[in-house]
């Protein structure tokens, strides 16, 4: 046996150049996996369709007719979409920072509570005093209220998503004691409500379009949103923590801060959303304002990734569902939890999606590296 | 298996190719261990080491080759197999339950543990075992307190528990101090050549080989760069096989002494105990200007703390830091007004965010102040790529565009990354800590010598690091730290590993 060998061909260097495609193929990927995630549900969906006995393609068409058929339809969605773009809000912004909210139904309910009781002393001195102290008064609230949650994360170290959870239920039960003792309105008898902000007072449709206000008001948000996030200091300061914590420390940043802020920003939409719902449908705060927008504003944040922007066509999605919630019961005669079985199976399969990033050679950086 | 059939065996791997989608991570590599001799398994980070253990331990199916076990070929599906024929590993990381006494650690390990134990018979069974082995370590105690050199000892009397024959060591020294290392070495070596074991060490550490290793196998990106006997292999031959150059980088040149000016003073530092584990409690630890001071000691004996205080991560109970005679309390603020920058060790884990892009990345230090540091409210995206443009090329980053996640970059060009981040500018203290774990021989080359330029320019350099090589290597003054204290603190010039390592483990 010889004492040594050495291997006499030198083994080759990876060369390579750059991918000027990739920043591309990224954005794909990123579009990609909600849409494969989309068409996994509406398959399971319709395995579920079809134990019921029904069509799944009758399905479609009749969501289609309900949500997006007819200005009427739209109307009916973009109604639903309107406070959901708030509500995503309530979930990306913290989520961005990494932190998963799941409490924002309580911020649009209190949100909502405190416009109202703020709008009644001064009800007289006209909208244009009114409405601006409600949105005040609607955002603190809800920026409060989950800003609470942030507090006892960034603090005590307190699982945001439980305490976010369980201050939900309290922040309900409080709404509920409130609407139903001391601030109800002796007139309401059927559905326990507070007294009226007055008719003229209230926000009215998008003329011509007769849109709902909140669309514009939430288009808005979501937008200096974006801005906020993708753009601004303190934004990149808020992803740097939410991508890694250890990282965002070392450089000193203000972690803390940026959770609690994260969260104030999020509850005041939600909060935001609760007072357009009072100003723009209800005129006063009562159960209607828990209608599960908090809910389902959780799932459209996923849906979107997060991305203020990327909300804009999931709330429409979203609410075109639940606009045509009620002509699915009618004309298929489906339960009333159909359309909730559906953002369910969604939901499971966008987070499923999850591990499908980077997963896809196709989408990945190419040379060097 | 009994007694009568305890002996080394032989292993050979022939024309092994693995390959991870289109990644070729072994192709065509060979490896032929004899029986009772200790076999190195050489090569950089990438090189395919550990898969090729991973391939013959059965975790990984090779997709060409074939395996001889005392020359007749075997198929290794699955671990299970590996462990039939005796073959085992011991990892880096130790795998021992830390609550567990040493004893349920072993009882627990093997594959045909009774549904009810009865500990005296297995006790004594164990002290019977216990008697045949050429180290001993103590049954009854936790595992989790025992020191690492123990632990390392106890993983391998484990393996010989398990009957296993034919052992892979992975990196078995880089927790362990000089003496524990030399001891450790020694009583495998000894176990191979009295014939009851064949051992494979996974190393990089060449002195280890030349002391304690008969034969080596060295591979380079997933190809097999050459074997030999190590006594007709001299340490350049080594060196040359594993990079594929004919010689090792430069050790970076030193340039002045130190200047009495001290930019870093800790004074009476003492931190909350955790978990049994005493707290920080540092009387004095300066560190001067134009100077590297290294700080020594066996992992988990306050280093860590020491740089979670310096960084910010973790709260000091009382105590004073200062930085050029300013109180510093590691605020964003204070670091970029002192100008402190910190080198983290695993950098993509600790420094970067490996889903935002290196663009962003590189910008870390610097997006929210202005060129005239004033506070900027709004990023300067095109200014940001302009600034991270110049740090790819004045580094040598390979990045397939600078607009890719950080998190894709292999870890020598995250490293290069962080360097260009923390050393761009002004530094007057620079806080580094284990900068070259997990890098291969060219990137902790640059990695070391970029720190020594800064020394020379003037930084002042406080250095925790778990490799005394490195820390001999680079300090002008070497500090040891035991249970959270400074015990010992000389000049590096003539200063003996040995001595250190007494102070590493606490005695002297």
């Amino acid at each position: 046996m010889t004492d040594a060998v050495i291997a006499t061909t030198p083994p080759t260097v990876a060369t390579g150049g750059g991918d000027a495609l990739y920043p591309i193929r990224h954005l794909l990927e990123a579009l990609v996996a909600p849409m494969l995630a989309l068409a996994v549900a509406a398959s399971l969906f319709s395995v579920f369709l079809l134990a019921l006995g029904q069509s799944p393609l009758d399905f479609v068409d009749l969501v289609w007719r309900g949500a997006f058929g007819s200005w009427f339809s739209w109307q009916n969605t973009l109604q639903r979409a309107a406070p959901l773009l708030l509500t995503a809000l309530c979930v990306a912004l913290p989520g961005q920072l990494g932190l998963v909210i799941i409490g924002g139904e309580a911020a649009v309910v209190l949100g909502g509570l405190a416009a109202t009781l703020i709008a009644l002393p001064v009800a007289g001195a006209g909208p244009f005093i009114v409405l601006p102290l409600m949105a005040l008064a609607g955002s603190a609230m809800g920026g409060l209220w989950i800003g609470l949650t942030g507090w006892l994360r960034a603090r005590l170290g307190v699982n945001e998503t439980i305490a976010s959870l369980v201050l939900a239920y309290i922040g309900m039960a409080i709404f509920n004691h409130l609407v139903e003792g001391p601030f109800r309105d002796p007139a309401s008898l059927n559905k326990p409500s507070t007294y009226g902000i007055g008719d003229g007072n209230m926000l009215g449709a998008i003329p011509v379009l007769e849109v709902h206000p909140g669309i514009p008001v939430g288009i808005i948000v979501c937008i200096a949103c974006w801005v906020l996030v993708f753009r601004s200091s303190a934004g990149f300061a808020g992803r740097v923590t939410g991508g890694n914590l250890r990282a965002a420390r070392l450089q000193g940043l203000p972690v803390s801060a940026l959770m609690i802020a994260s969260c104030v920003l999020g509850g005041a939409c939600a909060g935001l959303a609760g007072t357009i719902e009072v100003a723009a449908e209800y005129g006063r705060a009562n159960a209607s304002l828990a209608a599960g927008y908090g809910y389902t504003g959780i799932l459209i944040a996923f849906l979107a990734r997060f991305n203020p922007i990327a909300i804009l066509p999931m709330a429409v999605l979203l609410g075109g569902l639940g606009a045509a919630g009620g002509l699915l019961q009618r004309r298929m005669g489906l339960p009333d939890a159909t359309v909730q079985v559906l953002q369910g199976m969604i939901f499971v399969s966008i987070l499923a999606s999850e591990t499908f990033y980077g997963r896809i050679r196709w989408f990945q950086p190419r040379g060097n590296g | 298996m009994n007694d009568a059939t305890m002996h080394a065996i032989g292993v050979e791997a022939i024309g092994i190719g693995k390959r991870f989608g289109a990644f070729n991570a072994l192709s065509d590599v060979s490896m032929k261990v004899h029986p009772a001799t200790v076999h190195g398994l050489l090569g950089e980070n990438g090189a395919g080491k550990s898969t090729l253990v991973k391939c013959l331990l059965g975790y990984y199916r090779a997709d060409e080759g074939s395996l001889l076990v005392d020359d007749k070929e075997v198929t290794i599906e699955r671990p299970a197999d590996a462990d039939a024929l005796g073959l085992g590993m011991v990892y880096q990381h130790f795998t021992l339950v830390p609550s567990m006494t040493v004893a349920e650690n072993l009882v627990m390990a093997r594959r045909n543990v009774p549904g009810v134990i009865d500990w005296r018979s297995e006790l004594a069974q164990l002290e019977d075992f216990m008697r045949g082995m050429p180290f001993k370590v103590p049954l009854t105690v936790e595992a989790g307190s025992l020191a690492a050199g123990e632990r390392q000892k106890t993983e391998i009397v484990k393996q010989l528990y398990l009957q296993r024959r034919f052992l892979v060591l992975d990196e078995p020294t880089s927790v362990l101090t000089p003496q524990e290392a030399d001891e450790m070495l020694g009583l495998v070596r000894d176990l191979a050549h009295s014939g009851q074991l064949t051992i494979v060490i996974i190393t990089h550490k060449l002195k280890e080989v030349a002391k304690f290793v008969d034969e080596v196998t060295v591979l380079r990106r997933g190809k097999f760069a050459g074997a030999g006997l190590v006594r007709s292999l001299g340490p350049t031959d080594l060196t040359a096989m594993m990079i594929g150059e004919p010689h090792a980088p430069a050790d970076p040149e030193r340039l002045g002494a130190p200047v009495n000016e001290v930019r870093l003073e800790v004074r009476d530092l003492r931190t909350a105990n955790d978990g049994g584990r005493a707290g920080l409690s540092v009387d004095h630890l300066t560190v001067n200007a134009h100077e590297i001071v290294g700080i020594a000691g066996v992992s988990g004996n306050g280093q860590k703390d020491l740089l979670e205080v310096l960084g910010g991560q973790q709260p000091m109970q009382s105590g004073t830091i200062a930085v050029d005679g300013t109180p510093y309390g590691a605020t964003r603020a204070e670091s970029q007004a002192l100008h402190v920058r910190v080198l983290p060790e695993e950098p993509l884990r600790n420094g970067c965010v490996p889903g935002m892009s290196v663009v962003d990345n590189l910008a870390l230090r610097s997006f929210d102040r202005g060129e005239t540091k004033t506070p900027r409210r709004w990023l300067d995206r095109a200014g940001m790529a302009a600034r991270a443009r110049s740090m790819i090329q004045a580094y040598g980053i390979r990045a397939p565009s600078a607009e890719v996640p950080i998190g894709v970059l292999s870890g020598g060009n995250v490293q290069r990354c962080v360097l260009a981040r923390e050393l761009d500018g002004v530094v007057r203290l620079l806080i580094v800590a284990n900068p070259c774990f997990g890098l291969d021989v060219k990137a902790v080359a640059e990695t070391r010598a970029r720190i020594m330029a800064a020394r020379n320019a003037g930084t002042a350099v406080l250095l925790i690091s778990e490799d005394l090589d490195e820390i001999m290597e680079l300090s002008d003054r070497i500090v040891v730290m035991h249970g959270g204290k400074v015990v010992h603190e000389m000049p590096a010039a003539g200063a003996d590993p040995q001595e250190i390592g007494k102070h590493m483990l606490g005695h002297g």
